[in-house]
């Protein structure tokens, strides 16, 4: 395996460890040398791919983001209606939260909850920019095709994403009466009345 | 050697590229390279009426204003087939400012019958493919000066003049009117102007300029070798394009807070990753105003 494949393969298996240890055990309470033993690996040879800790938090805030937003550009990528399209992502962000609950918690109880660990380099949108970049597009091409109502951004992505995490933040409190994947019909439903044209 | 015969030729116009035209510098040398056989504003050997029952010979056609397939006649005769006789005589036929290359303004009065000599809009129209050969477009509401002296010296000196689909000189129309713009380190940072005519901010978020997507080196040619609408605060409305003229002049259409229009070539995901990372920073010298900022 060339060296550089193996390189960033190791990295992303550091990203996902430290991903599930801060999601689980709090960011705080999760040191590098926790992350190293997970790994089996040195301290000293964690720090050859991140430098710090919070270096590693923004990494990972950037690779959930672009993992979401990734399955998001799929789905802008066919060649259906915008109420399809809510649907898809509705179904994908709730799949998400099922099998990756990690990549959920680590937004909901580190990226929002810490956020002087992002203040210096994960300014605004720097470091989510891979999945909110798909969402404008998806609200755009909306507009475009006279599918869904123009009005201000924030408004919309509020209503969209908020409305998401609220029912993620829900099934990880175990609030929900029934499994979450069963919510996706109406909340689709409700996302594309609050915003079709 | 004998010198080029040039005739400019009016349509339906507001002569606005004649006064356009006259703002040029060296003017009287240039028109003095060339036999000009008629303009509208000066003093010429033949008058109009000669221009429409004399067959007169021509080598540089310069054609003003749009055109009107029937029913815009003088001396009773339709000055679109005069303009088509004169075109296929001519070794160049210029169409000088929007409305006589797409229809421009004159257009928007009657949308059906009223359209620029080759095309209709962005629509090549039937008779086109006779022209082609020895066709420039120069549009621009009104064309720069200098552009028509551009081509003007390029015939004296017998160049080809490399030409755009919609064959505008790529010489002049390669840029495009953002080019150069004193306000581009406001667009790169996403920071829109407050005021008409102020000196600090961009136009292209909220206040309509086209200047990323309209074809013009206005930029960097300036008007009156002085400045441009954008140096000066007001939006580039994009008349060298055959969309012009828009509605709502003023105002940047959006989808959801996103231009409905990306800068020429810049796929929608490129372009909002760039603007979503550069408005998460606030550029202290960008929020004061520039003549302050030093102080």
């Amino acid at each position: 395996m060339p060296r550089k494949l193996k390189k960033a393969i190791k990295k992303e298996s550091i990203l996902q460890t430290a991903l599930t240890l801060f999601s689980v055990k709090g960011f705080h309470k999760t040191t590098i040398p926790d992350i190293a033993k997970r790994l089996g690996m040195s301290s000293g040879n964690l720090y050859n791919y991140f430098g710090s800790k919070d270096e590693l938090a923004k990494e990972i805030i950037k690779y959930t983001s672009d993992y979401l937003g990734d399955k998001i550009r799929k789905v802008n990528e066919q060649d259906i209606s915008s109420k399809e399209k809510i649907r898809k992502i509705v179904e994908l962000y709730f799949a998400m939260t099922l099998e990756k609950p990690e990549m959920i918690e680590y937004f909901l109880r580190v990226y929002l909850s810490h956020r002087e660990v992002f203040l210096n380099g994960c300014e605004g949108m720097i470091c989510v920019s891979g999945f909110i970049t798909e969402i404008m597009i998806f609200f755009s091409e909306g507009v475009q095709k006279e599918e869904l109502r123009d009005q201000d951004f924030f408004s919309a992505f509020g209503l969209f994403m908020g409305y998401l995490g609220g029912m993620a933040f829900l099934h990880g409190e175990a609030i929900l009466e029934k499994p979450l994947e069963e919510y996706a019909q109406d909340v689709a439903t409700n996302i594309y009345t609050a915003l079709k044209a | 050697m004998s010198k080029p015969k040039l005739l400019w030729l009016q349509s339906i116009t507001c002569n606005g590229n004649t006064h356009s035209f006259f703002n040029l510098q060296n003017f009287d040398a240039l028109m003095r390279a060339f036999d000009v056989l008629y303009h509208p504003l000066l003093e010429t050997p033949y008058c109009l009426e000669d221009i429409y029952t004399k067959e007169l010979a021509c080598d540089v056609l310069i054609l003003e204003g749009a055109f009107k397939s029937r029913g815009y006649k003088k001396f009773g005769k339709e000055t679109y087939a005069l303009a088509k006789k004169y075109s296929k005589r001519a070794k160049y036929t210029i169409t000088m400012g929007s409305c006589a290359t797409f229809g421009g303004v004159f257009k928007e009065a009657q949308e059906h019958t009223i359209a620029g000599f080759c095309f209709n809009k962005e629509q090549k129209r039937p008779t086109y493919k006779h022209y082609i050969n020895t066709l420039i477009s120069l549009p621009g509401c009104p064309a720069h000066p200098k552009w028509l002296a551009y081509v003007l010296e390029m015939i004296l000196q017998k160049r080809k003049i490399e030409v755009d689909e919609f064959y505008r000189p790529i010489e002049i129309f390669a840029y495009t009117a953002h080019a150069g713009c004193v306000r581009n380190e406001y667009f790169e940072w996403k920071i829109d102007v407050k005021n008409y005519g102020e000196k600090e901010g961009c136009l292209f978020y909220e206040n309509g300029c086209r200047a990323p997507f309209t074809n013009a080196n206005c930029n960097k040619m300036l008007w009156n070798d002085i400045s441009s609408k954008t140096r000066v605060g007001t939006p580039c409305f994009g008349c060298t394009e055959p969309s012009f003229p828009q509605r709502n002049l003023f105002s940047t259409k959006t989808n959801m807070g996103i231009p409905a229009n990306m800068p020429f070539g810049i796929p929608a995901r490129a372009y909002l990753s760039v603007t979503g990372v550069a408005k998460s920073f606030r550029i202290k010298r960008f929020t004061q105003p520039l003549m302050e900022y030093k102080k």
